[in-house]
């Protein structure tokens, strides 16, 4: 099912690594069906935003050259184990997504 | 009695008008998440198009931009890339394919407590070079590394 988010958040000192992965076809609407020879429409996710305790921290936005299944992994500083890390993501058909994770 | 229809009424032509905006585009309904999609920068074909598009023109080279992308990618569907800007100052981040039909992958900006880092996979139809574009202190860096690419993913 697109759209589930798994999330992982590891502290190094005050830096922590957030790796994130997000089911999603990322079709990039350009690919032709191998069967009926059409285009299959673009689905992708388009923007994706990531927060530290409520404050956002990253925002990305994203054509249909991410890989299906997005991988995601970014670093924050001044965070502390417990801190809780959100990644909400909406694709180009309005579909919204979102995932969370305390920092371990 | 007539008091309340007048409020009704008025009610109604409020209700009424912000359809009405709807309906023209002016308030999208379920507004994104940020800034608008930058529709230019990812349906440009080129890369010079699509880094202007994104705001990149003129970037100088830089090599405190460390890419990290493996020489060869057997698939070309899923290739892993590695960012790290050591300029100072750095906002922001943008991945290119050159030789991708159209060569913007995605940007990335960094608001406080982010580190000007990024890993994620990306897609590439053929060997190319992989452009990272950063914006640092009002001036543009980028730089290059080429990926050799065994199948191709941007067919299917």
């Amino acid at each position: 099912m697109a759209g589930e988010m798994k999330m992982r958040a590891t502290l190094q000192g005050d830096v922590a690594e957030v790796k994130v992965l997000m089911s999603h076809p990322m079709e990039p609407g350009t690919r032709k069906d191998a069967k009926t020879d059409k285009l299959v429409p673009a689905h992708f996710i388009n923007h994706v935003v990531a927060t530290l305790n409520g404050k956002s921290v990253l925002e990305a936005q994203w054509g249909g050259a991410i890989s299906k299944n997005p991988f995601l992994g970014f670093k924050v500083k001044g965070v502390k184990a417990g801190d809780k890390i959100d990644v909400k993501a909406e694709d180009n058909q309005g579909n919204k997504f979102d995932g969370n994770v305390a920092v371990a | 009695m007539d008091q309340l229809r007048r409020t009704f009424l008025k009610s109604a032509g409020i209700a009424g008008s912000v359809v009405v905006a709807i309906g023209a585009g002016l308030l999208k309904s379920g507004e994104a998440l940020a800034a608008a999609w930058n529709t230019s920068a990812f349906t440009a074909k080129n890369i010079s198009d699509a880094m202007s598009g994104a705001g990149f023109a003129g970037a100088a080279e830089s090599k405190d931009i460390v890419i990290k992308a493996p020489e060869i990618a057997e698939n070309g569907a899923v290739v892993p890339v590695e960012v790290t800007s050591n300029i100072p100052g750095t906002t922001s981040m943008a991945m290119f394919v050159e030789k991708n039909p159209t060569p913007m992958v995605g940007s990335f900006d960094f608001l406080a407590g982010a580190e000007p880092y990024v890993s994620t996979r990306i897609k590439m139809g053929q060997t190319s070079l992989v452009r990272v574009a950063v914006k640092a202190g009002g001036k543009t860096y980028m730089a290059s590394k080429e990926v050799k690419v065994t199948i191709g993913g941007c067919g299917g």
